[in-house]
Parts: structure tokens; C-alpha cells; sequence
């Protein structure tokens, strides 16, 4: 009993430390399109304040059940795809909860914050939402396709579906790194990263300035907050996961952070230096070069 | 007080709805809130003042005075302040200069989906006094006869920078708690809705737009 108290502490921890890391990126993203832009731009804690100021909304109101559901759904695929995902190797605090096969559920859990976003989004009857649904959605299978190739690619060559595994084969050196030992599979799944994250150029789901920011049109106080929350969480879960299968996972705090910061200005750069794309043109370039590279990687780590 | 009490359990007429229209809509009367305890009520206004999201409604030219603040030169978002397109998530509602009847009617309407705390600039000489515009057939005078308005910005039309000033200005009231337009709308719902109908012939939404 004692033990399951232990964990459970634990979790909280690293789940608050992720939380607000990943918030801080978002912030640091906004300071960094804002220089390209030639402004200042709002404070790195921004994304914080706007979570405080819309959980203290005084009213809010709610358009059914599902409606309801929606950021909770969301949120439960966020801390589901963090919580299976071991933040810190070796670490018993920020190793999070491991087990065999814990990639698969990893994978679903990504896909599952936006199929109940998408129900939830549905019953809010707002158009706007409808019309950013089927695009998230539709983008979503795209870049699902190479995602999905170059994990089969890793699970052929580390003959495993276990993270922690996977992260321990590449331990010893920058040499033992995915990167290095599948870069097929690293160029595919970090393209696929960039739809993930939704930046420029993939980020006509939300399309600022377009349609009025998509599925979460019509949330607003305490449901905002929540959806706001787990953006952040999310977002340092999937950096977590690309670190930890391409990027040799993090030993210590400091690498975590490092490494997800690099990952992250990645996405930033492209983000702030590249239009956007429409659907069915970000469709066609996911289904193009990330596809044929992630069944590349598949056929030479399976059969050469 | 008991009258006060009662009158926010009474139910809204809805008249300008057809009879079958009515069980579609709300017929709750806005509620007044009363503030937290004192020292989280000064840290959440704190919040609130630091990320102010603007519902920009360009009902007249002073639009083209809100654009500029996206821009290098101005960058608004340097105080927190950042555009929202949606009524639901935004805090504060920027009038952009003289409103006609016809816009009054969707400003009021935009206003009350809008959740509390909310709060209105109004900007441009012609939401003060008319402005320009002050004897024409087809605008109204003074704005705050039907919203309550925060802060006032002066001009035909005011520079960005004054708009920066009036938003620095509400940031302050903001934190110092000397606004709370969402609770004397509350309070004095019947009187705004009056002057609301007088000018809006055509009345056919609810009494109260969630």
C-alpha cells in the first residue's frame, strides 16, 4: 500500500514537471516566432497566466455530456501517453509507470485525446468545430502512416515494444543512438513529429487567422484551462517519446531538458520560416517522402 | 434586498421569440458574483489583467486602428494582450467606433456570450457622445447606455498608442478592482435591456444570450 502511495506521489511529480515544462516551451515558441516576426513578444510564462485567468472565469457553460467529456478525454490521453512514457531513464521518480509492449498503448494514447476532443467539439454545434475536426482528423491518419512505419522499423531492430528497453539498447554514446543506427526511420518519424505538433506548416486545424481556431471554438473558463494544461503536457510527452526512441533518452533533468528543447525548436524554426499548408496538400506530402522513408526503414532493418 | 433576490429568480419573457421557439433558449436572468476572499481575488486579478484576450468587433473604422496593434511596431502582445476570435474565450470587448442599430443588436448579443469577468473599451469619440456621427438617423450616442463600458478612449481616431494607453489603464483598474462591468450589468439588467429595445425594432432573440 505504501509503495502505491510512493507512485502515486511520484507521478504527480513528474506529471507537474512536465506540465509546466512543456507550458514554458510554449511560451518560449511564442518568444521565438515573435523575434522572427521582429517583436518582443509575450513573457515565456504567458501560457501560465492565461490558464490561471481562465480557470477563474466566473461562468461557463456546458452543451451536453460529451461536451463535458471532450478536455477530459483529451486530458486523459495527454497524462496516458506521459505516464507510460519513462521521462528520466533509470529514474524512480520521473521513470514514470514501464511495461512490455507499453509502446502500443503510447500510440493509442495519442490517437485517443483527439477522437474524444473530436466528439466532444461535435456536440458544442459550432461549424467551425466541425470543419476543424475533419481536418485534424484527416491530417491526423496522414502522419499517423509514418509515425506507425518507423516504430515497426524500431521494434524489428531492438526486437522489442518496450520504451524502457529500447532507451537502455541506446545508452553507451552517441553512436548507439537511433539517429545513427536507423536514420531512415529518425527522418520519418521526426517529419511526422512536425504534423504532431501541429506548427506551420501543418497547423490548419487550428488555423489562426482562418477558421477561428478550430475544434475548441466554443470552450471557454475551466474547459480552456484544461485543454490549455494538457497542450502543454502533450506537448513534452511526445517530445519525451521521440527523445527516448530516437534521441538516446535522457539520463538526468538537465538532458531532458536539452534534448526536448532541441527537439522543439525544430518544430519552432520550421514553424516560423514556412507557411501553411492546406489539408489535402499536407496529406499528399505525409503520404509522399515520410511514407516511402518509413517503408524503407521497414525493409532495410528487416531484411539486409 | 429581498426584492433584489426576487427579481433574480424571475424568468425572462422572451417576447421577441415565436411560442415555439421559446423552449429552445434560456430564460435565466444574468446572476451578480460575488468576489473571492480578498487576497485570491487580488491574485486572480492579477491573472486577469496579465492576459487580457480582446474580442476586436470592427463595427466602424476605429477597426483599422486595432490591426496595427498585431504588428512589429506596436506589438501588443508584449502585455499580454492577444486577439481571440470567439465571443466565448474572450475578456475583454473592443468597440471599434461609431455602432449603428444594426451592430448594436449583434454587440449585445457577442457581449453576453461572453463569460465574467468581461470588460469593454470603447473607442473613438462616437461611442462617447456620437462623435461625427452624433445626429445621425442611423447610429446611436452614447454607449454606455447599453453596455457597461470600462474605459473610454478619445479620438477620430485614436492612435494605436492610445489604445495601448487605454488598455495599461484597465490593466490597472483591473488589479486595483474598480471594474466589474459583468456584475452592474447584473444589477441593472432591466434598465439596459429598456434602453437596449428602444433602439433595436426588430428584437427577435432572446431577452438573454448565453
Amino acid at each position: 500500500m505504501d509503495g502505491l502511495i510512493i507512485k502515486i506521489i511520484y507521478a504527480f511529480i513528474s506529471l507537474s514537471v512536465a506540465t509546466i515544462w512543456g507550458l514554458l516551451l510554449g511560451g518560449i515558441a511564442m518568444k521565438v516566432v515573435a523575434r522572427a516576426h521582429g517583436r518582443f513578444g509575450p513573457p515565456v510564462w504567458q501560457p501560465i497566466l492565461d490558464i490561471i485567468k481562465n480557470n477563474a472565469r466566473r461562468t461557463s457553460i456546458s452543451h451536453g455530456i460529451m461536451y463535458f467529456l471532450g478536455p477530459v478525454f483529451r486530458m486523459a490521453g495527454g497524462m496516458g501517453t506521459f505516464l507510460f512514457i519513462p521521462f528520466i531513464f533509470g529514474s524512480t521518480v520521473f521513470g514514470n509507470f514501464s511495461f512490455a509492449g507499453d509502446l502500443f498503448l503510447v500510440m493509442y494514447f495519442i490517437f485517443f485525446g483527439q477522437l474524444g476532443m473530436a466528439l466532444g467539439a461535435g456536440e458544442s454545434g459550432h461549424p467551425y468545430s466541425a470543419i476543424g475536426v475533419a481536418r485534424g482528423l484527416s491530417q491526423m491518419t496522414a502522419f499517423e502512416l509514418p509515425f506507425a512505419l518507423s516504430i515497426i522499423s524500431l521494434v524489428i531492430q531492438y526486437g522489442t515494444l518496450n520504451i524502457t528497453e529500447i532507451v537502455a539498447a541506446q545508452q553507451g554514446g552517441i553512436l548507439n543512438w537511433t539517429l545513427i543506427t536507423n536514420p531512415l526511420a529518425t527522418i520519418a518519424a521526426l517529419i511526422s513529429l512536425q504534423g504532431m505538433n501541429m506548427h506551420n506548416p501543418f497547423s490548419v486545424v487550428i488555423a489562426p487567422q482562418e477558421i477561428p481556431i478550430g475544434p475548441p471554438t466554443e470552450y471557454h473558463s475551466n474547459f480552456l484551462g484544461l485543454l490549455q494544461t494538457n497542450r502543454g503536457l502533450f506537448n513534452i510527452a511526445k517530445l519525451a517519446l521521440f527523445m527516448n526512441l530516437y534521441f538516446g533518452g535522457a539520463t538526468n533533468l538537465a538532458v531532458m531538458i536539452l534534448k526536448t528543447f532541441l527537439l522543439y525548436m525544430i518544430t519552432i524554426i520550421i514553424g516560423a520560416s514556412f507557411p501553411r499548408f492546406r489539408t489535402e496538400q499536407s496529406i499528399r506530402f505525409f503520404l509522399g517522402v515520410p511514407t516511402i522513408l518509413g517503408i524503407l526503414a521497414v525493409i532495410i532493418v528487416a531484411y539486409l | 434586498m429581498d426584492n433584489k433576490e426576487n427579481k433574480s429568480k424571475q424568468k425572462l419573457a422572451n417576447d421577441g421569440l415565436a411560442e415555439h421557439e421559446k423552449a429552445l433558449f434560456c430564460d435565466a436572468r444574468p446572476q451578480t458574483y460575488k468576489p473571492l476572499g480578498k487576497y485570491v481575488e487580488k491574485f486572480l486579478n492579477w491573472a486577469r489583467a496579465n492576459s487580457l484576450w480582446i474580442l476586436g468587433y470592427g463595427t466602424g473604422c476605429g477597426a483599422i486602428e486595432l490591426r496595427p496593434l498585431m504588428t512589429a511596431r506596436f506589438d501588443m502582445f508584449r502585455w499580454g494582450l492577444a486577439p481571440r476570435p470567439t465571443p466565448r474565450q474572450a475578456g475583454v470587448f473592443v468597440i471599434g467606433g461609431y455602432m449603428s442599430v444594426k451592430t448594436l443588436k449583434r454587440v449585445i448579443r457577442s457581449y453576453e456570450q461572453m463569460q465574467g469577468p468581461k470588460f469593454v473599451i470603447a473607442l473613438g469619440s462616437c461611442t462617447i457622445n456620437g462623435g461625427m456621427y452624433w445626429d445621425s438617423y442611423n447610429t446611436i450616442n452614447r454607449l454606455d447606455h447599453y453596455l457597461p463600458v470600462d474605459i473610454y478612449i478619445t479620438g477620430c481616431m485614436p492612435r494605436p498608442e492610445a489604445l495601448i494607453a487605454g488598455f495599461n489603464k484597465l490593466k490597472e483598474l483591473i488589479k486595483d478592482n474598480k471594474t466589474d462591468g459583468q456584475n452592474e450589468y447584473a444589477n441593472n439588467f432591466d434598465w439596459y435591456k429598456a434602453n437596449q429595445k428602444k433602439i433595436v425594432k426588430d428584437w427577435n432573440m432572446p431577452d438573454y444570450n448565453w
